[in-house]
């Protein structure tokens, strides 16, 4: 506690060294008061000890009369009295009321006295008051010391896969094939005119008047030059420009100018 | 196979890392299983001996052994984290006691040894720091249910069983007290 200064309190501004002699207290700090007991048995015990009375030989009107005058204070402020202060204010009267009755004579023996049961209510509530502080006295984890845990990555107990600079390398191999096989087809504009061969096609057939199918095709070319040739053979067939002949199956196919157009 | 200075260098390992308090069980699989209980206690006592003397202590509590913080050094610790957290109230601390000296118990238990109704919040506070749970209910009409102290209760209070809890007070001793 390294308060500033010594002041009690602080009025407008100023310290307040000491504490004014009429001093009111408000009702708050009775309920604060009160607050501090946990219910009628904890109110009694405090009421025996502050009056030194013995517990085996409870003055009944005694004890009640006190107990009543905090119960009637908590009314008064009009605290919410607990149920259980006022079943206990019952429980007091009667007792004391059974005390000044002459007692049937067979109920002699048993339950002799009838403060017995609250005394036994009381020891046993003292026993686990007591009790209670003990163990609060006792070292807690976390409140009066820590636990050792060596801080080892958490993320490392979820294991991670190994991997080695050979995995590294197949991947991107792999990666590599695959976009290979997934390179674009380029579509372009055909490099190899269909007119062009036309024109070639014919030109050989001014020399030749006809020529062999298959000596048409220059193998060498490849098969866009194959496939653009016989396109250009088709294309010239459907026009009449040439006539594509062949005596049987199989046999071989013959080329030669349609004589009748170019005669036109 | 295993030699013995390595079998303690191995325990003491797995008990510094361990969030939780390692039982004989579990330290056996450290081992395959190897070796038996009585070597394992034998070393972990000498483990024990072994940070004699030092700011950290191997302890055995319910859940079996782990490392803490001697709560004598606690104090220079607590400088470092000045926010130290909270005590108990009463209330909650008679409640606990309640329970594990009188376990197994239902809330009108509770209520008839303290005089006042049991609320809800101390019951909820006690069930979530892990230290009261459920056992069962008694077989009497609404079937209550019935209240112990959990191990965790006691690893919390670096105690092994329920026996090393103080004594309670002898009742002929409270009737002197309180006859003054």
């Amino acid at each position: 506690m390294n308060q500033p200064e010594p002041a009690v309190a602080r009025l407008y501004g100023e310290p307040v060294l000491e504490v004014p002699q009429d001093l009111y207290i408000p009702p708050d700090a009775l309920e604060v008061f009160l607050d501090t007991f946990e219910g009628p048995l904890d109110l009694l015990l405090y009421l025996i000890r502050k009056n030194n009375l013995s517990v085996l030989d409870i003055p009944m009107a005694e004890l009640t009369r006190q107990y009543m005058a905090y119960v009637d204070m908590m009314r008064a402020h009009q605290l919410e009295l607990a149920a259980e202060y006022l079943l206990m204010a019952a429980l007091l009267m009667e007792i004391k009321s059974r005390m000044l009755l002459p007692r049937p004579p067979q109920a002699e023996d048993e339950q002799a006295d009838p403060r017995a049961e609250l005394v036994r209510r009381l020891l046993e509530y003292e026993q686990i008051k007591l009790a209670a502080l003990r163990i609060d006295e006792l070292p807690q984890a976390m409140r009066d010391f820590a636990l050792v845990e060596v801080w080892i990555e958490q993320a490392a107990v979820k294991r991670l896969p190994q991997i080695n600079a050979e995995d590294l390398r197949n991947a991107w191999l792999e990666l590599l094939t695959r976009v290979q096989m997934n390179r674009h087809h380029r579509v372009t504009r055909e490099q190899l005119s269909v007119r062009e061969h036309m024109t070639r096609i014919l030109r050989r057939l001014q020399d030749l008047k006809f020529i062999e199918f298959r000596e048409l095709f220059d193998v060498a070319g490849g098969i866009p030059e194959l496939l653009v040739t016989f396109l250009a053979l088709l294309e010239l067939a459907r026009e009449n420009l040439v006539n594509v002949t062949q005596q049987e199956a199989y046999a071989a196919i013959y080329v030669k100018l349609n004589e009748t157009r170019i005669d036109v | 196979m295993y030699e013995l200075k390595e079998i303690k260098l191995i325990l003491e390992t797995a008990l510094l890392s361990s969030q939780e308090p390692l039982p004989l069980d579990e330290l056996k699989k450290l081992f395959e299983n190897e070796l038996d209980s009585e070597t394992l206690r034998k070393l972990l006592d000498e483990l024990r001996q072994d940070w004699y003397g030092k700011g950290i202590e191997l302890v055995n509590v319910a859940s079996g052994w782990r490392f803490r913080v001697k709560p004598e050094y606690q104090t220079y610790l607590d400088r470092l984290n000045p926010e130290k957290p909270p005590r108990y109230s009463r209330a909650v601390m008679e409640t606990l006691a309640i329970i594990a000296y009188r376990q197994p118990v239902t809330r009108g238990d509770i209520e008839q040894i303290r005089g006042v109704s049991v609320s809800t919040h101390v019951m909820k506070v006690l069930e979530d720091r892990g230290w009261i749970d459920v056992v069962g209910h008694r077989e009497t009409p609404g079937r209550p249910a019935l209240y112990a102290t959990t191990k965790n209760f006691l690893d919390d209070l670096n105690l092994r069983s329920l026996e090393e809890l103080p004594p309670l007070e002898d009742l002929g001793n409270l009737e002197k007290e309180l006859n003054l």
